[in-house]
């Protein structure tokens, strides 16, 4: 699963360095630390910039608009989803939005409902690997020597699992799975990446001089790294936690495809699974597949069309004006 | 007092980190409160680790610092915590040592959770502004604002003054003015003068010989790690004893004086290399190779002391330390 | 041969308006000088060395123009420039040491950077041979990728390589900065040479150490806030300076000999203006110690007030 990594200049600061003639653009930031003629300060800059940007908007968009969709879609279409209570195959109409299934099932109430589930997977499944990409990424970059050692060497092993492998393992074993259960296995295998890319910005901002002076005020490693070099990082963390989550959102719905799911609660992965397994596509009844894929390529490329957006919103550098 | 005892610093580089690269050799000088020593070198020679290694940020692999007889080494906890109170660093990139997304009393913030807690904010407020004060920042001026809207010298400023809140007695400066404009490094420096008056210890590292020479009362000349000269100032630079020093010396742009026919012996090469024939006074001093020197310490630190107070080093000593052994008549 | 630039105006381009770092600059370089070019951060100096050969980014060219040799510098045009950049203007970037393309053995990059000048490799290389000597290179960098040299072998490379098809004018901008006090020497000193040999015909020197201008310039031009305070024979300047700021910047630098306990130099308090709205009136008045009314009022023009002594300040003229 290739992601687009958010830049590492996403929280460069743009500050100019010394008074040594080195040529950047001035106007920016006033060469030489002349009293700042702007009104805004970075924070409001970023917002400013976020909200003109295309992309953000664009994408913040396409996510509201699912995100809304699956949480007042239970009150438009109450009840169980998966109650045969329609006509069978009946093709999107008045009374059915989306259609229903080969067993009459209402693809609307069922396509809101997985909405929620996907995004609850996306949330849990990209909260734990954020998590433990964050810290193994924060201790690997500060501390270096050996404990950074180690860390690689977890970090390698679990990017080289087979992570196809171990869940059909898995799914031998676990003859019962949740969503929650599907959550916790993507959390635990993709974090990889992201650890690789907060080490590596740890290390760099590690050798600024800041972080001396702090350990030269006394302050222990634990608070350096939280008080001082996460929040010179805010961005690029945010930016990762939004690829981790798309990215969530996109094994899952694979996983559910080919049948390794949750085996019970649904997700548009799992709707699509049922679609081909009952040979929707044979039978002509497009509207049981198209709407969870099309969602799924709406919520992922919108969340990665925002990543980018916001990527040159954080690093100037990348601003096409 | 702060001593440095034949400190050495050694990396671990090449495949599998088989091959030794020394950055610090045999360093040994000690630094009193009320003056200014000069640490001159160039680029590789060693001075920042130095400075380094007395803030405790890296690690002393031979020798040892002892501040007061206390090998620093052994600091924890608490005992680095006062350690920082009296000893303390500022650096050559002004930008660089303020986290930017914070505003410019971040710094002081810092400090304040540590040593300062039990102190009243009235009280805190007053010894902040008696800080900036005496390096004539104007609060208002300057703690409410991001460093990115200050100079670079009222950065270094700032800097100074968090260091005088902390009572500190000896400051490593390394190359504190080096990135500041022509007009405000005299400033700065003129207030580290002042500092010194008032019983300021100053480690003062730079590569620039006129600003060694305006502030400094002793100076040590490093090349590649090892000391080549040292002496009070007025001594190392008009009786320079090492070639190496009078090459610096040479090369220096004066301002009223062109550089003429001199030879600065710079070869357009690899660098400076001592002349073949040139006479290793280190040698002709001591030529058995070791080193007889009257303070306790230097013993075998390859420096012999020619003058009273005024040191020199081999001309061309080996890769493993020893004198090269060059005399009047060697080639 | 010669380099005339009047009323030259270079702003950059920003959001919130327009940075004015070069705000009308007149001056002329004669065949066989060495110009320096000095002033603090943000006078306007590298930008316009920049100027004279690429304008990037963000700036501008507003107004004012460049002859050299009597032929029009297309400055603005990034197209028409190019036939003169490298042959006729050349340039030493300021981090000259990353200027190196890492992939590329040097020789090879050398043989395409002149092929773009139609010169032939290979009738080149007997003169590229005799100056790698000269700046004291072995031969067989050439066949070496930029990585196994150290700094300031790539340094000498890259001043070689900008002098390579004996440009009319060379530009330096901040070349011995980063350099050890051995290193800068024997580099002003090469580039001295370059010209006393007819590599180069004229050089702009631009860093913000006086000091080795001194040493190696016949000219100097001091710069503030994006205008030409004062260029006079560089002699001159050092006994004779006429400007405020050149004689508070001049005593401000302390050389080896001054010692803090004897003689206390002072700085310049303040700092310089902001570019984007810079005040009315003289630039340098606020922190000038010798202010009148008129310097708030009108701007001092850059006028000749000796022979090869041109000021810009009412005190002065």
């Amino acid at each position: 699963m290739t992601t687009r990594a958010p830049s590492a200049g996403a929280q460069t600061p743009d500050v100019v360095q010394g008074p040594q003639g080195v040529p950047t653009v001035p106007g920016a930031v006033p060469v030489g630390g002349r009293p700042d003629p702007r009104p805004m300060s970075r924070r409001g800059e970023i917002l400013y910039f976020a909200l003109r940007t295309k992309k953000v908007i664009i994408g913040l968009t396409i996510i509201a608009v699912f995100l809304v969709l699956a949480l007042i879609g239970p009150i438009i279409r109450p009840g169980d989803p998966d109650a045969l209570i329609g006509p069978l195959g009946a093709s999107p109409s008045a009374d059915w939005w989306f259609g229903t299934t080969s067993f009459g099932q209402d693809i609307f109430a069922q396509f809101v409902y997985s909405l929620g589930s996907t995004f609850l997977v996306g949330a849990l499944g990209g909260g734990i690997a954020a998590i433990i990409g964050m810290t193994v990424g924060f201790v690997a970059g500060y501390r270096g020597g050996w404990i950074d050692e180690v860390l690689n060497m977890i970090t390698n092993v679990v990017l080289v699992i087979p992570t196809l492998a171990l869940l059909l393992v898995a799914a031998a074993y676990l003859s019962a799975r949740g969503v929650v259960v599907e959550a916790l296995f993507i959390g635990f295998t993709s974090w990889p990446w992201a650890a690789r890319a907060i080490r590596a910005q740890t290390f760099s901002l590690r050798s600024r001089e800041f972080v001396n002076l702090a350990r030269m005020s006394g302050v222990k490693g634990l608070r350096i790294v939280f008080g001082e070099i996460a929040p010179n990082m805010s961005s690029y963390l945010f930016l990762t936690f939004i690829l981790l989550f798309g990215g969530a959102i996109l094994i899952a719905a694979t996983l559910d495809f080919i049948g390794l799911g949750p085996t019970s609660g649904s997700s548009l992965g799992l709707m699509m699974y049922d679609a081909v397994a009952w040979s929707a596509l044979q039978l002509g009844l497009w509207w049981w597949f198209i709407p969870p894929g099309v969602a799924i390529t709406a919520i992922v490329g919108a969340l990665y069309i925002t990543n980018v957006g916001l990527d040159e919103v954080f690093n100037p550098k990348l601003r096409n004006t | 007092m702060l001593t440095l005892e034949r400190v050495s610093k050694t990396y671990k580089v090449g495949l599998f980190g088989g091959t030794d690269l020394a950055a610090v050799r045999d360093v040994s000088f000690s630094l009193q409160p009320g003056e200014v020593i000069s640490l001159i070198g160039e680029s590789g020679s060693g001075k920042s680790t130095i400075g380094k290694m007395i803030l405790r940020l890296l690690a002393v692999n031979g020798g040892a610092i002892t501040h007061d007889g206390t090998d620093i080494a052994t600091l924890r906890g608490s005992a680095l915590r006062s350690y920082y109170r009296t000893v303390q660093g500022v650096f050559q990139d002004p930008f660089s040592s303020f986290n930017p997304i914070f505003k410019a009393d971040h710094v002081f913030g810092l400090i304040r959770g540590v040593y300062f807690g039990s102190a009243s904010t009235a009280e805190w407020e007053r010894k902040l502004n008696d800080a900036l004060e005496a390096v004539t920042l104007d609060p208002g001026q300057v703690l409410h604002k991001y460093p990115h809207q200050l100079s670079g010298g009222q950065l270094q400023r700032l800097l100074i003054a968090r260091a005088l809140l902390l009572d500190t007695r000896y400051l490593v400066a390394d190359e504190i003015i080096s990135m500041l404009d022509a007009s405000t490094r005299i400033d700065v420096l003129n207030l580290l003068g002042d500092l010194k008056a008032r019983g300021l210890g100053i480690l003062f590292i730079t590569h620039d010989l006129s600003l060694g020479n305006y502030i400094s009362e002793r100076t040590v000349i490093l090349r590649r790690g090892r000391i080549v000269e040292m002496g009070a100032t007025a001594a190392v630079f008009g009786q320079p004893l090492h070639p190496y020093t009078r090459m610096l010396i040479a090369s220096v742009p004066r301002l009223h004086e062109k550089w003429g026919q001199i030879d600065a012996g710079v070869r357009a090469g690899s660098g400076w290399a001592p002349a073949p024939g040139e006479r290793c006074l280190f040698h002709a001093a001591v030529p058995d190779g070791g080193a007889a020197a009257d303070l306790a310490g230097l013993a075998g630190s390859g420096l012999a002391e020619l003058e009273a107070g005024h040191f020199v080093g081999c001309v061309a000593p080996t890769a493993d330390g020893t004198c090269g052994g060059r005399s009047a008549s060697a080639a | 041969m010669s380099l005339q630039v009047t009323d030259l105006r270079v702003y950059y381009r920003t959001l919130a308006g327009d940075v004015k770092a070069l705000d009308g600059v007149t001056f002329g370089i004669a065949d066989g000088e060495i110009m320096g070019l000095a002033g603090e951060s943000g006078c306007g100096k590298s930008t316009l060395g920049n100027s004279l050969i690429r304008m990037e980014g963000r700036m501008r060219h507003v107004g004012g123009t460049v002859t050299l040799d009597g032929v029009p510098l297309p400055i603005d045009d990034q197209a028409d420039m190019n036939h003169f950049r490298f042959a006729e203007v050349s340039i030493i970037p300021q981090y000259a040491m990353s200027a190196l393309n890492p992939t590329r053995k040097i020789g090879k990059m050398v043989g395409e950077l002149v092929a773009t000048r139609g010169v032939r490799y290979h009738d080149i290389r007997e003169e590229l041979e005799r100056r790698l000597e000269l700046v004291g290179l072995a031969r067989d960098v050439l066949d070496r990728y930029p990585i196994e040299l150290s700094g300031g072998m790539k340094q000498r490379m890259v001043m070689v390589l900008s002098t390579l098809l004996d440009p009319s004018l060379l530009i330096a901008d901040e070349i011995t900065s980063a350099l050890d006090v051995s290193s800068q020497r024997a580099v002003a000193q090469t580039l001295v040479e370059f010209r006393d040999r007819g590599f180069v015909k004229s050089m702009i020197v631009v860093t913000h150490d006086v000091s080795i201008l001194y040493q190696i310039s016949n000219t100097l031009a001091i710069m503030y806030a994006g205008k030409l305070a004062e260029k006079a024979p560089t002699d001159v300047i050092m006994s004779r300076p006429k400007h405020p700021y050149t004689r508070l910047l001049i005593s401000s630098l302390p050389e080896i000999g001054v010692r803090f306990e004897e003689q206390r130099l002072t700085g310049i308090p303040g700092t310089p203006p902001s570019l984007l709205n810079p005040p009315t009136g003289c630039r340098f008045r606020e922190r000038c110690p010798i202010a009148i009314a008129r310097c708030t009022d009108e701007e001092p023009p850059f006028v000749e007030v000796e022979p090869n002594h041109s000021v810009a300040c009412w005190m002065a003229s």
